[in-house]
């Protein structure tokens, strides 16, 4: 119901400014909250502090882990449907030669060599340039995606590393640290980095969301998008930037290990559980923000765990969750689905060879198919099943008040069974006789093709079909097989 | 300019050589499989591998940090194929998710263990060339580092490997479907694949460091790739390529800094570069797919008329 309402509400161009909104209130909220003097509670134990936010040091780096975490996961979600999710990894590491190259200027330019925005800047530049280079190679080469982002990865990372190494040897320059901007320093979050966070986050989310229907469009049909006018090179190019910017920054607060799972993590989570876009990014937002608030709680209870790890570790549980129960596309769900099917498959097939064998004891078509008891082995014969085959099936049909046992033996159908049986058979054939007429199949081999599809049949095809066929609408009028009915294979 | 060039930069050159070598052969067939990032994967992933075998044998004996490091690639190899398979998740996310976890686990078991020993995730990312010609053993009468020997070894058992499975691993890169037909186990040869890259990284990382090997494995194939439509000559190609980088590499390291007036800088580092200016050339010059080709027969194409289309004329 809310995520009705939320989609609503995106898809009104006017409304999404509202969402913008929000997230910027959220975000002030957020801001308020790291620096507000809090309300000191009764103190219930280290985690209920830690919870509540109750300490200033873990409360900076818990709201930044999670505002990352809500981020990446807003864009890792398209990143996933375009399948271009390693795109965090090579970019994080494209970053390397750029924050060196920084460094180096403005070292001998004569200024601070750390400065926080000139590096952030670097690091921005030199993703940027990856990000040209790699589509340069994706389209004037036969080389794939995979390769070419490879190749740009390992030889910025390898230039990075040799400029880090000229860096550190040069004189006069404080380069200590510059590693720890690749590797993360949550521990040591800053207010100031804390604000550069909220600040970019921002931006990104209200970026995504201005843009959603247009990002959507370029990740579920790239081609349409271009066919349509819409500048489809150019959003990709404003996506990456996103992926970018938050890449840099979280470069930097969390490191590199974290920020590749982070874009990837949540938003491969939250597919499990969906089909719908809009709700596979508010649920990816959460589950990128929920692993950042409890990974960085926990990692600053267990004092020896590097906060990175911990959260990572912490949405790679949700996300084998997720893959499990997820009720979209989970592995046990489908599971289940797959077996239901599978049931329902089977017993119509039982209850259909048993109709066709009903209707061979039929001296005269014209008259009704009467229920008769039925031996299991012509049945087994009938469709080529083997007899603990043919159990399972009666076993199941049993269950449903299908069969009626009244001689060892031989099974007959219960008043619902004969019903369901003729229903079933019905579909069956009127199915057969739409592809005889309208696809043109031969009647010999039309068998096989029906059955592909008469299980999933609605009401509302059937009585399509019937109007397409001009049956008269007898209650239960089921039409002679076109075909003969082996007497061997079913 | 002046080098001195002295036996040290010999040898840091066979090293890079030889990881280069024994890098591009499994990386031939990584390009060819659209698996290029696997081996970045990878070598984030053998960190746990690497910190068990540790902990468990409180040894530092490079035989064990193979195995180590083998397992942990075939768990990222298999765990990867699961999440894809069974979850029905992208290739690329899979491997993503696997490898951020297994190298988060890597990094908590180290910290763990970082009270008793010195296994610093910063040396198994960048590696050190430098100290490791200092590294020597005494063989007959020349004294080798040990890192050759180490790195020339498993170059050896990847050249045996590709030998002796080339026809298996060219028919399940190109086509896996036949290579099942035709009763190769294209399964099984995925992950003999996998354990080589793994082994690889691990041998070179000492030596080159991890992220370096990913541009060995990678750039130099890719650069033969784009010279020629042969696999065996792709495969010679990208090992030619991959020693001409290590040279390059080791004297751009010595002769560019100076001239900003700077000190020299890492090799393996340089030696990415030197591969990447080599893919860049190839990149620009193939004679049968360069850009520089391309352009020439757009223009040659632009002066001529369309050919009459069929109904036009009448």
């Amino acid at each position: 119901m809310m995520w009705q309402t939320g989609y609503a509400m995106l898809v009104d161009r006017r409304k999404r400014g509202l969402a913008v909104l929000m997230v910027l209130v959220i975000l002030t909220l957020a801001g308020g909250a790291a620096e507000a003097a809090w309300p000191v509670a009764e103190v219930k134990g280290d985690v209920w502090k830690l919870v509540t936010l109750q300490s200033y040091n873990s409360r900076l780096v818990i709201l930044s882990t999670t505002l990352l975490g809500a981020a990446s996961g807003l864009i890792g979600v398209f990143l996933l449907l375009r399948k271009r999710s390693l795109m965090g990894d090579a970019l994080s590491h494209a970053t390397y030669p750029g924050i060196g190259l920084a460094f180096l200027l403005m070292t001998s330019l004569g200024g601070e060599g750390k400065w926080l925005p000139g590096l952030l800047l670097g690091a921005s530049v030199s993703g940027v340039l990856w990000v040209v280079i790699v589509s340069a190679i994706r389209r004037t080469t036969p080389l794939k995606d995979d390769a070419a982002m490879g190749i740009v990865l390992g030889v910025f990372f390898g230039a990075g590393a040799a400029i880090m190494k000229m860096v550190s040897n040069l004189p006069g320059a404080d380069a200590a640290g510059l590693d720890g901007f690749v590797y993360g320093t949550a521990a040591s979050l800053v207010f100031s980095d804390f604000l550069l966070i909220l600040v970019v986050t921002g931006v990104v989310c209200g970026a995504a969301i201005l843009l959603l229907k247009e990002f959507a469009l370029v990740c579920f049909d790239e081609a349409f998008a271009t066919s349509q006018g819409w500048p489809a090179l150019r959003l990709d190019l404003t996506m990456l930037a996103l992926v970018t910017a938050v890449t840099v920054v979280g470069l930097q607060a969390v490191g590199l290990v974290l920020i590749i799972a982070f874009l990837i993590i949540p938003a491969a989570a939250a597919r499990f559980w969906t089909h719908k876009l809009h709700v596979m990014l508010l649920l990816s937002v959460m589950i990128g923000g929920f692993s950042g608030w409890v990974g960085s709680g926990l990692s600053s209870l267990l004092l020896d765990f590097p906060t990175g790890a911990v959260i990572v570790l912490v949405a790679a549980a949700i996300f084998i969750i997720s893959m499990m129960f997820g009720l979209a596309r989970g592995i046990l769900p489908r599971a289940v689905r797959h077996a239901r099917l599978r049931r329902k498959v089977g017993r119509q097939h039982l209850l259909r060879a048993i109709y066709e064998l009903l209707e061979r004891h039929q001296l005269d078509a014209a008259e009704p198919v009467s229920n008769l008891a039925i031996d299991f082995e012509s049945l087994a014969v009938h469709r080529s099943w083997s007899s603990a085959e043919l159990q399972s099936l009666l076993r199941t049909a049993r269950g449903e008040d299908h069969l009626e046992d009244e001689v060892p033996g031989r099974v007959r159908l219960s008043e619902s069974g004969f019903g369901e049986a003729s229903r079933v058979t019905r579909n069956h054939r009127l199915w057969e006789l739409y592809l005889i007429r309208y696809a043109d199949i031969a009647p010999s081999h039309v068998d096989r093709d029906a059955d592909l599809v008469e299980h999933v049949l609605d009401a509302d095809i059937v009585r399509q079909l019937e109007l397409e066929l001009k049956g008269r609408p007898v209650r239960m009028f089921v039409p002679p097989s076109p075909h003969l009915i082996d007497q061997s294979a079913g | 300019m002046e080098f001195n060039w002295d036996s040290l930069d010999t040898w840091t050159v066979v090293i890079g050589g030889l990881s280069a070598v024994a890098a591009a052969m499994p990386g031939c067939f990584l390009v060819l499989r659209r698996m290029s990032m696997m081996g970045d994967a990878i070598s984030h992933a053998i960190l746990p591998g690497i910190a068990m075998a540790f902990l468990l044998t409180h040894t530092r004996i490079t035989a064990i940090m193979f195995i180590g490091a083998a397992c942990a690639g075939l768990l990222t190899a298999a765990f990867t194929q699961c999440i894809s398979k069974y979850g029905k998740v992208d290739r690329g996310a899979a491997m993503g998710i696997v490898f951020t976890t297994l190298f988060a686990i890597g990094l908590i078991l180290i910290r763990q263990s970082a009270k008793h020993v010195e296994l610093d995730p910063g040396c198994v990312l960048y590696g050190s060339l430098e100290y490791s010609v200092i590294d020597v053993v005494q063989i007959g009468a020349l004294e080798v580092p040990r890192a050759v020997i180490s790195i020339g070894s498993v170059m050896c058992i990847n050249i045996l490997f590709i030998v002796f499975l080339y026809k298996e691993l060219a028919a399940s890169s190109f086509d896996p479907s036949l290579a099942n037909t035709l009763g190769f186990n294209s399964g099984l040869i995925h992950y003999l694949l996998m354990m080589v890259v793994a082994v690889t990284t691990v041998a070179a990382f000492e030596s080159l460091g991890s992220i370096i090997v990913i541009a060995m494995l990678i750039v130099p194939p890719a650069t033969a790739f784009l010279l020629t439509k042969n696999l065996a000559h792709m495969l010679v190609l990208s090992a030619v390529v991959g020693l001409l980088s290590a040279f390059l590499g080791h004297l751009g390291a010595m002769a560019i800094p100076p001239v900003f007036g700077l000190e020299a800088t890492v090799s393996s580092g340089m030696m990415a570069v030197a591969a990447g200016a080599l893919f860049l050339s190839a990149w620009l010059f193939s004679p049968s797919q360069g850009l520089f080709l391309r352009l020439g027969e757009r223009r040659e194409h632009a002066g001529r008329p369309l050919p009459p289309t069929a109904g036009e004329g009448s």
